[in-house]
């Protein structure tokens, strides 16, 4: 579980990770969105090209990005080899029996491959740029118009800023749980099924009582401090849009005007 | 278990091979006396913990290696006999409470020696006489271990731990968060089970006074490594070096040093008294023998004030 880099921070000093977190949630949507405008060579050229530049700037090191793919690469493999081996159409590279690789195959195995490893950078990029806390006022602000409708868009906010916050705690309980329980000789990876379920007994039902004893004392905790809800409530951290934004903006815009021109050919 | 624990050059990285690598430890070379209490020491994150955790194999070292009884652990080692080695091992986890699950108390002290293969009957039979040597009544038996207070369920968690009946007992601070009369008892618990069963007792602790009272052997760590290691006469010997550490001296040490500042005169004994009854012993003598000294020479006073 630790390997895993999807979805955690790395603190910088970046052009990226300076950009407003607001800029960064919906530009990561919207380049996933036209992802898929993409349908030749030179449109996902052009898309790599602007990932890169992104990755660039974000000074990430590139290894970050590639262990953020390993996870998924099995899920990534089985696309494109549904891709290659079911899709017919154009030059016969290979026949026999009911397997044909076909040039559109071939193709779309690529394009296919090509799309998820730019979503899963993308995604990489914004979670790798953008603390959790940043998120969750981007995600509370661009909610904020629905307010009107009745929708509890800080309310929503804080318990996504509350579970991202207990995110490492909880692990770091569950690791501790899982080592004091494995020392009275539980074993998590040994036996049938069966019995591998059981043995997670002794660690969710510890799990879930401190979660329930956590979230009381934190309750108790807020109240003391005074909080009675959305209203009234001024902000610490005041999110800004700075010339930046308006520079990443454009690049998307620019992008998308490239992509729509080069879909033609 | 006849041997020592002997760390050779361990060392231990979280998260190894990948950009969050961290390193925890880094070239620990350590013989734990076989029999003896040992007290491992050291600022919070010198690595303490993860030092204890190689003791029973919940982790295994990045480089080196571990030698527990008859077993090397090194990196590249699997295991088998993890199992025998984590019974022979026991280990009181920092607030030990958190690791309770079952429905009944006795049940949950039931499932460590379950685990190891006892029946029903004979694990309710080592529960009962680990429960009652905590300190926990059968009238509490039945009841959910939640319902109990947190001392409480602090013992019915180490009991859980002791029913393992391990050879060497490992203990995480074992009394943090405890009242002080909880703390005593505890900490005298654990000595008497220590000196019964001659078993080897290692403790991490913050507790200086408890390491005067109770350790044989003294361990200090900082930033994951060894860097001293003796009896408490040694590592007390010098309470600069520990004050840079972050560490002190234990209550009754620093009350003598304080003594000796104002009584110039007091013969000072080597190797030092270090626990609350060494020093009150070496007081009571030190008076007879000013007493006697008294006899043949009044003191006045004036010769008090001035040492």
């Amino acid at each position: 579980m630790d390997k895993m880099i999807l979805g955690r921070y790395l603190k910088l000093d970046s052009w990226i990770h300076h950009l407003d977190p607001r800029t960064k949630l919906l530009a990561s949507f919207y380049f996933i969105l036209i992802v898929f405008l993409a349908n030749n060579l030179a449109t996902y050229v052009a898309l790599t090209g602007f990932m890169v530049l992104a990755v660039v700037l974000s000074k990430v090191p590139l290894g970050f990005f590639l262990k953020g793919v390993r996870p998924l690469i099995l899920l990534i493999l089985v696309t494109v080899a549904f891709q290659v081996f079911f899709m017919r159409g154009g030059q016969v590279y290979f026949h026999q029996g009911p397997i044909m690789i076909t040039q559109a195959g071939v193709i779309g195995g690529a394009f296919i491959f090509a799309r998820l490893v730019l979503i899963i950078f993308m995604s990489t990029l914004l979670t790798l740029t953008t603390a959790p806390l940043e998120l969750t006022d981007g995600i509370e602000h661009l909610f904020q118009p629905l307010t009107r409708f009745g929708f509890p868009a800080h309310e929503i906010a804080l318990m996504l800023a509350i579970a991202l916050r207990y995110v490492p705690t909880l692990m770091d309980e569950a690791g501790k749980i899982m080592n004091a329980q494995r020392s009275r000789g539980v074993e998590f990876d040994q036996g049938s099924l069966m019995q591998r379920m059981k043995s997670i007994i002794p660690i969710l039902v510890p799990l879930f009582i401190s979660a329930f004893n956590r979230a009381e004392e934190m309750a108790l905790a807020m109240e003391a401090r005074g909080y009675r809800g959305a209203q009234g409530r001024t902000k610490y951290r005041q999110l800004t849009l700075t010339r930046q934004d308006l520079f990443a903006w454009l690049g998307l815009v620019v992008l998308t005007g490239i992509l729509l021109y080069l879909r033609q050919f | 278990m006849d041997k020592p624990i002997v760390f050779k050059q361990v060392s231990y990285t979280y998260n190894d091979q990948s950009p969050f690598a961290v390193g925890a430890l880094h070239d620990v070379n350590l013989t734990i006396p076989q029999g003896k209490v040992t007290a491992i020491i050291g600022h919070t994150g010198s690595g303490k913990s993860t030092l204890i955790q190689h003791l029973n194999v919940l982790v295994r070292p990045s480089q080196g290696q571990v030698q527990i009884d008859e077993e090397v652990v090194t990196a590249q080692s699997k295991h088998t006999s993890l199992k025998a080695l984590r019974k022979k091992v026991g280990v009181v986890f920092q607030f030990p409470e958190a690791q309770l699950f079952a429905e009944t108390v006795i049940e949950d002290v039931m499932f460590g020696p379950q685990n190891f293969g006892a029946s029903p009957e004979e694990a309710r039979q080592i529960a009962q006489v680990q429960l009652e040597r905590v300190g926990v009544g059968p009238d509490l038996y039945e009841r959910s271990p939640f319902d109990l207070s947190g001392g409480q369920m602090r013992r019915v968690a180490i009991a859980g731990v002791l029913a393992l009946e391990p050879q060497v007992l490992v203990l995480d601070e074992p009394t943090a968060g405890l009242d002080p009369l909880g703390h005593h008892q505890m900490m005298t618990m654990f000595s008497q089970l220590q000196k019964e069963n001659n078993l080897t007792m290692i403790m991490v602790t913050h507790q200086m006074d408890d390491v005067g009272e109770y350790a044989d052997y003294v361990v200090v760590m900082e930033q994951g490594t060894v860097v001293k290691t003796g009896t408490p006469q040694e590592i007390f010997a010098d309470p600069q070096w520990l004050s840079q550490r972050q560490l002190g001296l234990p209550k009754a040490m620093a009350f003598l040093e304080k003594v000796h500042q104002r009584i110039s005169d007091l013969p000072k004994l080597t190797p030092a008294p270090i626990s609350v009854d060494q020093v009150a012993d070496y007081l009571v003598m030190a008076k007879q023998e000013q007493g006697q000294k008294s006899a043949t020479r009044p003191v006045t006073e004036e010769a008090i004030q001035h040492g």
